[in-house]
């Protein structure tokens, strides 16, 4: 076992990526260490949250490029390079800047496929930071993957530990469609088995956490290893519990979610986005369309209230999900008749 | 420096070939033959032409909802762009973008683009081959007046010039944002200067005169290509028409668009200037003209025989095929 946390997992995907391919680099805000980082001498910062440390001192500054703070530049710059053949990496310090620079991903890149009628393709991958549990506040910690999956055109992936880190990042850099690669800064320290090699793990492939016969839960990103915290609280009262990871949304692996509550006849979802049009409602939709005569209870969702995260760090605890309503809910639904 | 003879029957070609499209365009969108909206570059044919003569197909260009101009000046294949228009299964993007997402990779037109200054950080993207691969290569963007006022161009220009990239920022002036004026719209009233202001070359020239644009170009081009950084051209010209093909156009004086044609034509400043220099003799020019009048027939008449896409092919395209 080779322990890495979840940042140096990333770090390494896109060292080993940038090593077998000179179309790929990265551009961003930071990502070298500040001013291109010049006549620096020194390791160079790699990033508000380390997450390029080494990049620059590897590769330099033609394929780790600092710009100034401009996101629509930046992915606008990305999706041109990627239409012109090559493989950029574009990191959006935090996804709550999507705001800033949505065009760029939604109407171009998103759609070039598409609308040039397969021409080209688009391989871009948007590095970008989700989630609360830091207090960051209302514009540092949303999770807004559900906006991103909506998009076609977009794929959009969810690691949830370090080798999942790993092994989507360099599926979806060598992917030829533009990846909202999801990263949760709640994540970032910590610790898993991280192979050595460039492994792939495939894009649309779910994972089985943990099996189980009493009801699916399906968790996404964080919310994985808070629903893995709760396992012995299950256990306790005699409930079986199978976990699904899907890490990736878009594509989403439906096969392993409609053979699960096939099996257990009850679903579950752990979303970290807003209520409305989240991500879950969509996965609970398709299971009672698919599986409906599975299901023994109706389905649920659970996620967040819809409210902006807030900074106050009883609010902020407040407003993820946690133990106590994961087995709220896990209780009402194994007890419903 | 004097232009060779073949590049001025190249440039001539490239001029009218535009304005023999639009006109016939113009007329089949007034039949309601065409099935989308049209924006012509009538009046501003000098402009991508003055640039796109200084440029190989390896060169990158992107441009706007008014690129019909932009794809002939760029070489783009005319029957296949004219299917595209009239949204055709055989189109360039096979009949999923029409007129305002009309691309052709093969020849480095990386797109028109319906959001209005979004094309600008693509062009720029395009650029960054330079740095990464260290390819020789230029990378222009056009820019109307009114997209000169988005905030993705100046980060485009900022960023451009930050990296020194090999990027061209081609302001087309033609005096209208859609419907508004740019002694309204416009802060300052002076786009090369604010271009200059990002620290780049700038220059202001007549768009209605190939040569005026194109020798600017040329430098500017060059200077890419040395790794010397970005340039911006702002080109000012006529737009002779609506913002689309069946703007009433309310907000210009009958006046006005009578002057336009008899005073900035850049097709009558072209052969002026050529024949009165005794480069190019009339004859050539007239030879010109009547093979394009039908290429641009031909072109059109193909296209409206041609088939829509099958309804099959609504849901493909989206991703890599088998990758979701």
């Amino acid at each position: 076992m080779r322990v890495k946390t979840y940042r140096e997992a990333i770090i390494e995907a896109m060292m080993l990526e940038m090593r077998r391919d000179e179309k790929v680099f990265i551009i961003g805000e930071d990502i070298s260490g500040g001013r291109g980082c010049g006549d620096f001498e020194g390791e160079a910062a790699g990033g508000p949250m380390g997450l390029t440390q080494g990049l620059w001192d590897e590769f330099g500054a033609k394929r780790v490029i600092d710009t100034p703070i401009s996101e629509t530049a930046i992915m606008g710059a990305a999706a041109g390079a990627a239409l012109s053949g090559l493989r950029p990496i574009a990191e959006l310090m935090f996804s709550d800047f999507f705001g800033v620079c949505f065009d760029q991903i939604y109407n171009q890149a998103a759609k070039f496929r598409f609308m040039y009628g397969e021409q080209g393709a688009t391989p871009l991958v948007i590095r970008t930071m989700i989630g609360a549990g830091i207090g960051c506040g209302p514009q540092h910690s949303q999770s807004p993957y559900s906006i991103f999956a909506n998009i076609p055109g977009l794929k959009v992936v969810t690691p949830s530990n370090p080798y999942d880190a790993k092994g989507l990042l360099i599926s979806s850099i060598r992917d030829n469609d533009p990846v909202m690669f999801c990263e949760h800064k709640s994540l970032l320290g910590m610790e898993g088995n991280v192979p050595e090699d460039a492994y792939e793990v495939p894009l649309g492939k779910g994972k089985i956490i943990k099996e189980g016969n009493d009801i699916t839960i399906v968790a996404i990103g964080q919310m994985v290893g808070i629903t893995q915290d709760c396992v012995s609280k299950f256990e306790e009262k005699g409930i079986s519990v199978e976990i699904i990871d899907p890490r990736s949304l878009s594509p989403f692996d439906e096969e392993i979610v409609y053979d699960s509550v096939e099996k257990t006849g009850r679903l579950l979802v752990i979303d970290e986005s807003n209520p409305v049009c989240s991500f879950g409602s969509w996965i609970a939709s398709m299971v009672s369309d698919e599986v409906f005569s599975s299901l023994k209870a109706p389905t649920r969702v659970l996620t967040p209230p819809h409210c902006p995260v807030p900074a106050a760090p009883n609010l902020e605890a407040a407003y993820l999900p946690d133990l106590d309503r994961i087995v709220e809910a896990t209780d009402y639904l194994t007890n419903y008749s | 420096m004097q232009l060779s003879k073949d590049k001025l029957l190249d440039a001539y070609t490239r001029m009218k070939k535009i304005r023999v499209f639009e006109e016939t365009m113009r007329d089949e969108f007034a039949k309601g033959t065409v099935p989308a909206f049209i924006h012509l570059y009538i009046g501003q044919e000098a402009i991508a032409t003055g640039v796109c003569v200084e440029l190989t197909d390896q060169d990158s260009i992107s441009s706007t909802h008014r690129g019909h101009g932009h794809c002939i000046a760029k070489n783009s294949d005319l029957e296949k762009m004219t299917m595209e228009i009239f949204c055709r299964a055989e189109g360039l993007c096979e009949g999923k973008g029409g007129s305002m997402h009309i691309a052709d990779l093969s020849v480095g037109m990386l797109g028109a683009n319906a959001i209005v200054g979004a094309n600008a950080p693509i062009a720029v993207g395009a650029a960054l081959k330079q740095r990464v691969l260290g390819e020789n290569l230029v990378s222009a963007a056009f820019i109307g007046d009114g997209a000169s006022n988005q905030g993705a161009v100046f980060e485009s220009m900022n960023l451009a010039s930050v990296l020194k990239l090999p990027a061209l920022f081609i302001f087309e002036n033609n005096g209208y944002a859609e419907f508004t004026g740019i002694d309204y719209h416009c802060g300052g009233g002076d786009i090369a200067g604010r271009a200059e202001g990002f620290g780049m070359p700038s220059y202001k020239v007549d768009g209605s005169d190939f040569f005026a644009v194109q020798e600017v170009a040329a430098e500017a081009a060059e200077r890419a290509r040395r790794g010397e950084g970005p340039s911006a051209i702002e080109c000012i010209a006529k737009r002779w028409y609506g913002h689309f093909e069946g703007d009433p156009q309310h907000y210009r004086t009958k006046e006005e668009l009578e002057t336009i044609r008899r005073d900035f034509d850049p097709l009558i400043i072209f052969r002026q200037k050529v024949e009165d220099a005794g480069l190019i003799e009339n004859n050539d020019l007239n030879l010109i003209d009547d093979e394009l009048s039908n290429q641009v027939t031909e072109a059109v008449e193909k296209a409206k025989n041609s088939p829509l896409p099958n309804v099959e092919e609504l849901t493909t395209n989206v991703y890599e095929k088998g990758s979701y």
